[in-house]
């Protein structure tokens, strides 16, 4: 193996530069998708178990269009296609008008597709819970909405931290494809660091510790948020 | 809008996207096969006495399962030829990668599904005289293989998916093929919904069928 080392490129402008804004984009396009993924992956989730079919038939389409087409092939489809279909002046917004086009179709491409799995762990939670809870709680003279609000979901939620956790992580991963599309992302980053200086091996051991960080931040934090919401007296949750 | 919708595109480089479509079958097939073997090897080194294997086992889980398929594409596209000292093909750098990564999670599932065999299949293997390994290879893994067949198919489905992004090295699978007829020929929208039809037609139907092999098919 003919290599020359050189740790140093790591800490040469502009490389570590490069390196800490591709750990800010990797965050940022992260976090924000998963303010699209939680809150609709919910919804979803929640329409597939409710007793109303078409809300049913809603939810069962989406997660399985948004499961069954490569992540990448979203990302193109968002990007180069959706302006496309839209209204001409909505299309010329999107591919004039709107600052950061790459990093705002990265963030919803990212959140619609993640929100379709966090939607089964949701559904999965729900239906989970014994069908005692919900009969319980409609014959205490709950509607349907009120039974979710006050007795399936809180639950629910609870029992699905840990797999939640789980696609929490995911999203950060998936984020590398971000760079497809042009975001300069973590990994983009280190590779662009590569072609720059020929020491991949430097730059690609970077970003895969910063990954890990990232990794072992979120584990120690969704253990915090596990246990702080454990159900007293339920199931003893596995260790994830 | 769909008035200047080019089917002719499509038609037109149907025998070049099936030479990608098959790549991408070829990397999903041998990917499978090497990831199921190694994630096998792993998941009995997880659930070993010998501490040093189990500790392997489970820092290699933990640090491929902690980083991006494309950075690991990466590495293996710069780390294989320097390692060997002379350039190899993409699709062999791309072929590693997805079965070291790949692997990772096998051997999740592979554990989960040896861990689902009861401990008294073990101890009566044991009794009747059977070896440790004999008692693994004969006894565990069989019924451990069978229970977890439907999840070990649907990660070939997702494998399959991930093989997409093969597209950041530009090798040639379906969808590079696709990108690649895409920006030649100026038609993007085409091209890329029917790549999106292609896949989803054939994950839709596999997960489909293994839905069905689910309730066939369960122990």
């Amino acid at each position: 193996m003919n290599y020359n080392w050189n740790w140093g490129v790591l800490f040469q402008d502009p490389y570590y530069w490069w390196l800490a804004s591709g750990l800010m984009w990797t965050v940022l396009v992260a976090g924000a998708a998963w303010l699209i993924a939680f809150p609709l992956g919910s919804a979803i989730g929640v329409a597939r178990t409710v007793e109303i079919r078409w809300a049913r038939a809603i939810g069962t389409v989406y997660v399985e269009l948004f499961r069954n087409v490569p992540l990448l092939v979203q990302m193109f489809l968002w990007y180069f296609v959706f302006p496309e279909l839209m209204p001409e002046a909505v299309g010329r917004w999107l591919k004039r008008d709107l600052p950061n086009p790459e990093f705002w179709t990265a963030v919803v491409c990212l959140g619609t597709y993640t929100a379709a799995r966090v939607a089964e762990q949701v559904r999965s939670g729900i239906e989970s819970i014994p069908k005692g809870q919900r009969n319980a709680a409609l014959a205490v003279g709950l509607d349907e909405a009120q039974a979710y609000r006050h007795v399936l979901l809180p639950v629910a939620y609870r029992i699905v931290v840990p797999p939640l956790t789980s696609e929490f992580l995911t999203i950060f991963k998936n984020s590398s494809l971000a760079l497809t599309i042009g975001v300069l992302e973590l990994t983009a980053q280190s590779r662009q660091i590569e072609n720059y200086t020929f020491q991949g091996f430097e730059a690609f051991t970077a970003a895969t510790i910063l990954y890990l960080l990232i990794t072992l931040l979120v584990v120690l934090l969704m253990r915090r948020v596990e246990t702080r919401t454990r159900i007293p007296g339920y199931i003893a949750q596995g260790q994830a | 809008m769909f008035a200047q919708f080019d089917f002719d595109v499509i038609l037109r480089s149907l025998p070049f996207l099936w030479q990608g479509m098959q790549v991408s079958l070829l990397l999903t097939g041998l990917a499978v096969v090497g990831g199921i073997v190694l994630g096998t090897i792993l998941a009995l080194f997880r659930l070993s006495r010998l501490v040093p294997l189990a500790w392997f086992g489970g820092l290699y889980v933990n640090m491929f399962r902690s980083v991006p398929l494309i950075l690991v594409i990466f590495w293996f596209y710069f780390l294989v030829p320097v390692a060997l000292g002379r350039p190899v093909g993409g699709f062999t750098s791309a072929l590693i990668a997805f079965v070291l990564f790949e692997a990772a999670y096998y051997c999740e599932i592979i554990r989960a599904g040896i861990q689902s065999v009861p401990r008294a299949q073990t101890n009566a293997g044991l009794a009747i005289g059977l070896s440790q390994a004999q008692v693994t290879g004969y006894v565990v893994l069989p019924q451990a293989f069978r229970n977890m067949l439907p999840v070990l198919l649907t990660q070939g489905i997702i494998l399959f998916q991930d093989t997409s992004l093969v597209y950041v090295v530009a090798l040639r699978d379906f969808m590079t093929a696709s990108s690649v007829v895409a920006t030649r020929d100026g038609r993007l929208i085409e091209m890329y919904t029917f790549a999106a039809l292609v896949y989803f037609a054939i994950c839709f139907a596999a997960s489909r069928a293994v839905r069905r092999l689910r309730r066939t098919y369960a122990l």
